[in-house]
């Protein structure tokens, strides 16, 4: 299994640690509800390096490299990022990725790490000219997120910044570009820091030195990704579902060409096998990934993400239902009352909601518009 | 009164014929946060290794079995209102049920404490 380039500090804080996607990880340092509530109310600070990073440098346009993705490359002003899809000729979700608009011709790709190998061939592949390069095994990625964020990077930064919403900056530290984006996938306000590995412990060391940052693991990041409604690929995405089913078609542009464009064109005529739904449970009892839903005795879909959220304190969900629900015309099941669970004797009570379960997050807190 | 385990992780304090059971230290620091404990039924008679309890931590959910064939006598219903308890106080305040005895034989399948700080030593 892979080790992040902290992994001995990780250790050294007695991390619980944990698989993920072929690395380890720390799961929780003191407790997974302790440092949820952690992001939530102060500050948290989070090592994501296992995350894959990709430059790309070269003619956007002439490359190719818009057909791999969803997104309009083109139209990301500079300085600032966008969320999109790679997808299979079906239409399928290989990959979610970030694209940060470095200069007018220069990118960097951010995808999850179990589709790192898979994403850097399909976009290699599909550039005629310019150049693409893996720089994951150098870069480390720290989160730094919750509402009091803005001031304790301030106080690293040395002044105060003001990066909007899915802005970046590059900072000089030592000599080298360190990457400073305003996004993260916990709601709160944060941002992501992308880094050569040698600075890794050295920034990490001053963030935690600040009195109200603490760490936090993999385990606090799922209840405060999953109370936001924010999908995991590989577990609430992959290539068998297109961003329609997911309910994410708003990252997706039909004006440009794109792998699997053609598929999605032919789905949204037809309309989905499958919807993506939300649920919150009537018990304190946790979905767990994999447990069937059903709707009046009849099995009509599958939990893919499952925890508890320390917010309602009872237990919340994602899942897709295979098959509309009577009367078909209707798509908003909200206030349907559902059954989760496995075949043998778990059994508990959900009602479909809408998203985010969650919804007092700052992520947007200071922000131009939506401040 | 004398205590047992099971290589589980369960505890079981004995005391003439009734057994007070809960999970160790140990058994929490894999959990981590507990929040849901289905107890056992009252008055329902469990068979050695049986599930008797159903616990979910947001990490995982895992059964508990019985150290001891025996009838539940009494609950800790105050987990279901507050299962952290389990976390705080795992081996007093977090007991989950007491069982009367049925066969006190079983008892020599249990560890004692030393055995128990060794099977420990064995899972680092």
């Amino acid at each position: 299994m892979k080790k992040m380039p902290l992994h001995n500090l990780h250790l050294k804080l007695s991390a619980k640690m944990g698989e993920f996607a072929g690395w380890q990880v720390p799961l929780f340092y003191s407790s997974i509800i302790s440092e949820y509530k952690q992001c939530r109310q102060s500050v948290a600070l989070f090592d994501i390096s296992h995350m894959g990073e990709f430059i790309f440098k070269g003619d956007i346009e002439k490359s190719g490299i818009e057909k791999a993705v969803t997104v309009w490359i083109k139209k990301i002003p500079v300085g600032r990022s966008r969320y999109g899809f790679i997808l299979n000729n079906s239409g399928g979700i290989i990959d979610d990725l970030l694209i940060f608009k470095i200069n007018n011709d220069k990118l960097l790709f951010v995808v999850n790490a179990a589709a790192e190998s898979i994403d850097y061939k399909i976009l290699k592949k599909s550039i005629s000219c310019g150049y693409l390069e893996n720089i994951s095994t150098k870069t480390a990625k720290i989160d730094i997120q919750g509402p009091l964020a803005k001031e304790v990077l301030a106080e690293f930064l040395n002044c105060s910044q003001v990066i909007p919403y899915f802005g970046f900056i590059e900072f000089d530290y030592q000599g080298e570009k360190i990457l400073i984006s305003r996004t993260g996938y916990t709601g709160e306000l944060g941002y992501e820091i992308f880094l050569p590995n040698k600075f890794v412990l050295s920034i990490w060391e001053k963030f935690i030195s600040h009195e109200k940052v603490k760490p936090a693991g993999f385990g606090a990041r799922d209840i405060l990704r999953l109370e936001m409604g924010y999908n995991l690929a590989g577990q609430d995405l992959d290539d068998t579902i297109t961003p329609l089913e997911a309910g994410l078609s708003k990252f997706v542009n039909f004006s440009k060409d794109f792998t699997g464009k053609a598929a999605l064109v032919e789905q949204k005529k037809k309309g989905v096998d499958k919807t993506r739904v939300a649920f919150v449970v009537s018990s304190k009892r946790i979905p767990r990934p994999g447990y069937k839903i059903y709707y009046q005795d009849k099995e009509i879909g599958e939990v893919t993400s499952g925890s508890f959220s320390a917010h309602l304190s009872s237990g919340i969900g994602l899942g897709y239902l295979e098959s509309p629900l009577t009367p078909p015309a209707c798509r908003d099941y909200s206030d349907i009352k559902i059954i989760v669970g496995n075949n043998k004797k778990v059994k508990i009570e959900a009602q479909i909601v809408n998203l985010p379960f969650y919804k007092k997050g700052s992520l947007r807190k200071g922000s131009g518009l939506h401040s | 009164m004398s205590i047992y385990y099971t290589k589980n992780h369960e505890w079981a304090k004995v005391e003439d014929n009734i057994a007070m059971v809960g999970i160790t230290e140990y058994a929490v620091s894999q959990l981590g946060d507990v929040v849901f404990i289905n107890l056992p039924e009252s008055e329902k008679s469990y068979k050695q290794d049986e599930t008797l309890a159903e616990i979910e931590s947001v990490k995982a959910a895992s059964d508990i079995y019985s150290p001891l064939s025996g009838k539940v006598t009494e609950l800790n219903s105050k987990l279901d209102n507050s299962p952290e308890t389990i976390n705080n106080s795992p081996e007093t305040k977090g007991w989950i049920a007491k069982i009367e005895i049925i066969n006190s034989d079983e008892i020599n399948k249990l560890m004692n404490k030393e055995q128990y700080q060794q099977h420990l030593q064995t899972l680092k």
